[in-house]
């Protein structure tokens, strides 16, 4: 039993962002939302100051078991971090532009950030579950942004009731595996499942979970709402979704199969290679026919997921510590896609979503041009780019585990996602030019985006003796 | 560190890379653009090929062991930088080395469009390339391997004909598709070995069950690459699309990563699984010999007709790797420089009609020898290596491979020599309608011979043709070595042949006098 300011001081990072975001808030109602590039400024230094919480923090167990602090929860927290303050950072052009300047989108993306932080420190089945809830119920708001627009509030609306059932299946799952454990807290479940004989209630318990847990990382058959709702926000917000709440249901799940589940690591498994291996092949068949580059960017984020997956199948530190690598290349990945995204924008700042419209990007503008393709390129795990590398994680903690046939399919499937990656790369680069873009939208996105394309570009190679040993690190601390 | 007392091949690597980023991000207007970037294209090539020729001046062709040898362990610890070369790779460094300033001079009118970026993707090709040839850490290989893909797809749909599109696309997913179950493979064997060295792997011993499936994998990507029937339906599509000095590359350099595959890593890493699994090779090329030699001679078009005679004599280089004596691999390795050189300049020779005419069907062409005779010595000298003319690189090759394949079935020789035949008919058919008939069209009658840029790209490939007819000792020198371990490693799982062969009168062979040696 600890007293109150120890568990407090563990959650310093969370108390960061919860304190921020009021005050953000409450500078926003008295300044009106003129302040927003002020508020998203701030914002970005509240996410630092968390950062500094977290390197600076201790590990434990904070809250009576509610609440984990060890290195995974750290890792983690530092990738969603500086992935929501990315996204913070490049909406800004963008709702400036639109007609209905907000200043609540950066309080929004804080609190957002504020529930990933407690879904990747959940030692509960209830702080996990309340985790997501604060996520998610940013995350509707955020989808309906521009509700001025039809699109958008149906990307709201239908994010929301979907989530709210994928939310009542996972507290089902919870309310199952309660009854059969007698107890949420995932320490506690691992005991009953290694000293008692499985029951059937423990698996309906797990499958169920899993599968509210499949719906928030948009794994195949949990993922028809992923490219409406990217196609429906505002491409900052969408931006946003494909990164870190991916890497943060991606760790709970991660998380909640390993330290809960993990002497049933036989159980689950069948179901997370089934999910990875439709995720895979659905993503990249799903995006052939696409002509909207959002939703492209959807199937490929749910193509993404799948392979990631892989990683986890193999249960081992090898294997967490692959989707540890795997999120962070992806996200930045992602990021940087949808920052070229934002640059699609016609002569009178119109965005332009159509594929079509990128055709001789090449020759107007190949700066950003050449971005796209890295990106497209990397997504698609082409060596010598660096999006080749956690492909190359993932396969290989399969193949120690054991499982060739599923690294076999899996990379044999990456060859049908190649295809549409590379009809993107030649609509850019082999067709005549037929539209003219408006220039660079702010010199930070320009930053950002120069800077994650570096980082995706051969590069990273150098990144990889320290990433890989903070993943690691970071997944022992699961075992 | 090596003999030279400087990262020789870590220089020749970047050489390239640099002379590309600074093509793609030098200022200035279009023209000027286009200026630099074809200087710097041809000065880097040109540094790496005088420093490829110092490599051959400095290299110690009386061991196999790996020379130059760099070691970095920079992406620990998964895989290394790791490089160094051995005989057979230094040559097919020459090779790239001597092809690439060809390429760029044989692009320096034809292409006039986005200049910078043509020149860049050639670099990074010439980087990419010789990465293949000089890495020594297993995933290092692999992503120079695969990274390839890149430059050539922009290459075919960025200045292709008019089908580059559907020719880039399936360029890329096919050659894609056979790598990454080599992958898969490499991953496996790295667990099994607890090693990315090349040298190391290629001297462990892997159970004999798993090496059918590791030999089949790698198989998947090498024959593609190659390639072999029936998985080469993308390489007349990519030639015939590319533009001439992709063609050159492609034939002349990327054909032959699938041959060095073989003999790296296939053979010595599972000379079991090579042995058993002999027949399958056999059998494949012996169909390509005849099937693709039948579908050249039917051909219109002069670089299709170019890369169905690729497929027929890459079907020699098999044959020869995989006869399990030294004659057969030092004849396959003379057959890949060989078929590099003359290929390369079979399609620079279609390309400078293509640069006059604009066309590449057979039929628009004849009677060039009147008016075009010194561009019709050079296309016959070319023709004739083509069909292994004694004197020319082609016989040498094919000669040693014929002997080796009889060694080892004589069916096999007796089929790859129909091969020959049928060479020699749609070659010279193909000549005979360039070149002879009657001048009667107009606009052929009015082309110029060759000029004193076309005659410099082709002379030296012709000299070194000749030379490599006259005298190959000078190119099988360095890699006999490293034949002879490949064939140290090999021998304990070489299959009997069917060939009845006199004990006290062996073959006379340029190869004879080291075949003593084991």
């Amino acid at each position: 039993m600890q007293s109150l300011h120890q568990s407090l001081g563990l959650s310093a990072p969370e108390l960061v962002l919860s304190l921020g975001a009021m005050a953000l808030l409450m500078i926003g109602v008295f300044r009106g939302n003129g302040a927003l590039r002020l508020l998203s400024w701030l914002a970005v230094g509240i996410y630092a100051l968390a950062i500094v919480a977290v390197i600076g923090g201790n590990a434990g167990i904070g809250y009576d078991g509610l609440y984990v602090a060890d290195a995974f929860s750290g890792f983690l927290k530092i990738v969603i971090y500086v992935a929501a303050a990315a996204a913070t950072l490049l909406a800004v052009p963008y709702m400036e532009r639109s007609h209905g300047t907000r200043f609540e989108f950066p309080v929004l993306l804080l609190l957002s950030a504020t529930g990933m932080s407690m879904m990747v420190s959940a030692g509960d089945m209830i702080s996990l579950y309340v985790g997501l809830e604060l996520q998610s119920l940013a995350a509707y708001v955020l989808a309906a942004f521009n509700r001025g627009e039809a699109r958008s509030s149906e990307a709201g609306l239908k994010y929301f009731v979907l989530g709210a059932l994928a939310s009542g299946v996972l507290l089902y799952g919870i309310s199952l595996v309660y009854g059969f454990t007698g107890t949420t807290r995932f320490d506690q479940v691992a005991q009953v499942i290694a000293t008692t004989p499985r029951s059937i209630g423990i698996l309906f318990g797990l499958t169920f979970v899993l599968a509210g847990l499949a719906f928030k990382i948009s794994a195949v058959p949990f993922h028809m709402w992923t490219p409406d709702v990217y196609e429906g926000a505002p491409t900052p917000v969408a931006a946003f979704f494909a990164s870190a709440p991916k890497v943060a249901a991606m760790g709970l799940l991660t998380r909640v199969a390993v330290e809960a589940f993990g002497g049933a690591s036989g159980d689950w498994r069948q179901i997370v290679i089934f999910a990875a291996i439709a995720s895979i092949v659905l993503g990249a068949i799903g995006a052939i026919g696409q002509s909207n580059i959002k939703r492209l960017l959807a199937y490929s984020s749910i193509n993404n997921v799948g392979f990631a997956l892989i990683g986890l199948a193999a249960a081992t530190p090898e294997g967490v510590a692959s989707v540890l690598f795997y999120m962070v290349v992806y996200a930045v990945m992602t990021i940087g896609s949808f920052i070229c995204v934002l640059q699609m924008r016609d002569l009178d700042g119109r965005p332009v979503e159509t594929i079509a419209a990128l055709s001789g990007l090449s020759r107007t503008r190949p700066g950003l041009a050449a971005a796209f393709a890295i990106f497209m390129f990397s997504l698609a795990g082409i060596p010598p780019l660096f999006g080749f590398w956690p492909k190359f994680m993932v396969f290989n903690a399969a193949v120690q585990a054991g499982l060739v046939p599923l690294a076999v399919i899996g990379i044999a499937a990456s060859v049908i996602g190649a295809f549409y990656y590379l009809k993107v790369v030649k609509t850019i680069y082999f067709d005549e030019p037929v539209q003219q873009f408006a220039g660079a939208d702010s010199s930070v996105n320009l930053g950002m985006l120069t800077l994650s394309a570096l980082f995706v570009s051969p590069l990273g190679y150098f990144a990889i003796p320290a990433l890989s040993a903070a993943s690691l690190a970071a997944a022992r601390a699961l075992f | 560190m090596n003999a030279l007392g400087f990262p020789i091949l870590s220089i020749m690597l970047a050489v390239p890379l640099v002379a590309a980023l600074w093509a793609l991000f030098a200022p200035g207007d279009e023209e000027a653009r286009a200026r630099n970037a074809r200087v710097s294209a041809i000065a880097a090539t040109l540094i790496d090929f005088v420093l490829g020729l110092l490599l051959w001046v400095k290299f110690d062709s009386t061991t196999a062991a790996f020379q130059f040898q760099e070691n970095m362990p920079l992406f620990a610890p998964y895989f290394g930088w790791k490089l160094g070369i051995d005989g057979i790779a230094m040559m097919l460094i020459q090779l790239s080395t001597f092809l690439m300033p060809i390429c760029i001079l044989a692009s320096w009118r034809s292409i006039q469009k986005r200049v910078p970026e043509y020149m860049a993707a050639f670099l990074l090709m010439e980087t990419l390339m010789i990465g293949v040839f000089s890495a020594q850490d297993l995933f290092l290989f692999y992503i120079f391997f695969e990274a390839g893909l890149i430059p050539m797809y922009l290459i075919i749909g960025i200045w292709g004909g008019a089908r580059r599109i559907y020719a880039s696309y399936k360029f890329f997913l096919y050659t894609l598709l056979g790598s990454v179950v080599m992958l898969i493979a490499m991953l496996w064997m790295v667990n099994q070995a607890g090693t990315t060295d090349i040298p190391t792997l290629m001297t462990h011993d892997f159970p004999v069950h798993a090496q059918i499936w590791l030999w089949l994998a790698f198989f998947a990507s090498f024959a593609v690459k190659m390639p072999m029937w029936p998985v080469h339906t993308w390489l007349p599509d990519a030639h015939v699309e590319a533009p001439t000095a992709g063609s050159v590359i492609l034939a002349g350099v990327l054909l032959k990563m699938g041959g060095y595959g073989f003999i790296r890593f296939s053979l010595p890493m599972f000379p079991e699984a090579s042995a058993q699994l002999m027949w399958l090779v056999f059998g494949l090329s012996m169909v390509a010999v005849v099937y693709t030699s039948l579908v050249a001679l039917v051909q219109t078009d002069m670089k299709k007709l170019i890369a169905y005679s690729s497929v027929a004599h890459m079907a020699f280089v098999t044959i020869g790797l995989f006869a399990f004596n030294q004659q057969g691999i030092e004849g396959a390795l003379i057959v890949m420089l060989s078929h590099g050189l003359v290929s390369g300049a079979l399609f620079l020779c279609v390309g400078v009609i293509y640069d006059r005419l604009h066309t590449r069907e057979i039929a628009r062409y004849g009677g060039l020898a009147n008016n075009m005779p010194r561009y019709a010595i050079f296309f016959l000298l070319f023709t004739m290596a083509s069909i292994g003319l004694p004197g020319t690189s082609g016989f040498v090759g094919e000669f040693l491979v014929l002997l080796g394949a009889y060694h080892a079935g004589s069916w096999v020789a007796f089929v790859a020599t129909t091969g020959i035949i049928l060479g020699a008919a749609y070659s010279l058919y193909l000549y005979r309608r360039i070149a002879y008939g009657p001048l009667d069209k107009e606009d052929v009658a009015a082309m110029p011979d060759l000029s004193a840029r076309e005659l410099w790209l082709l002379a030296p490939i012709a000299a070194v043709v000749l030379w490599m007819g006259v005298y190959p000792e000078s190119f099988l020198k360095p890699m006999r070595v490293s034949v002879e371990s490949l064939m140290h490693r090999i021998d304990k799982a070489a299959p009997q042949g069917d060939a009845k062969i006199a004990r006290h009168a062996p073959a006379p062979t340029s190869a004879a006098p080291s075949s003593e040696a084991h």
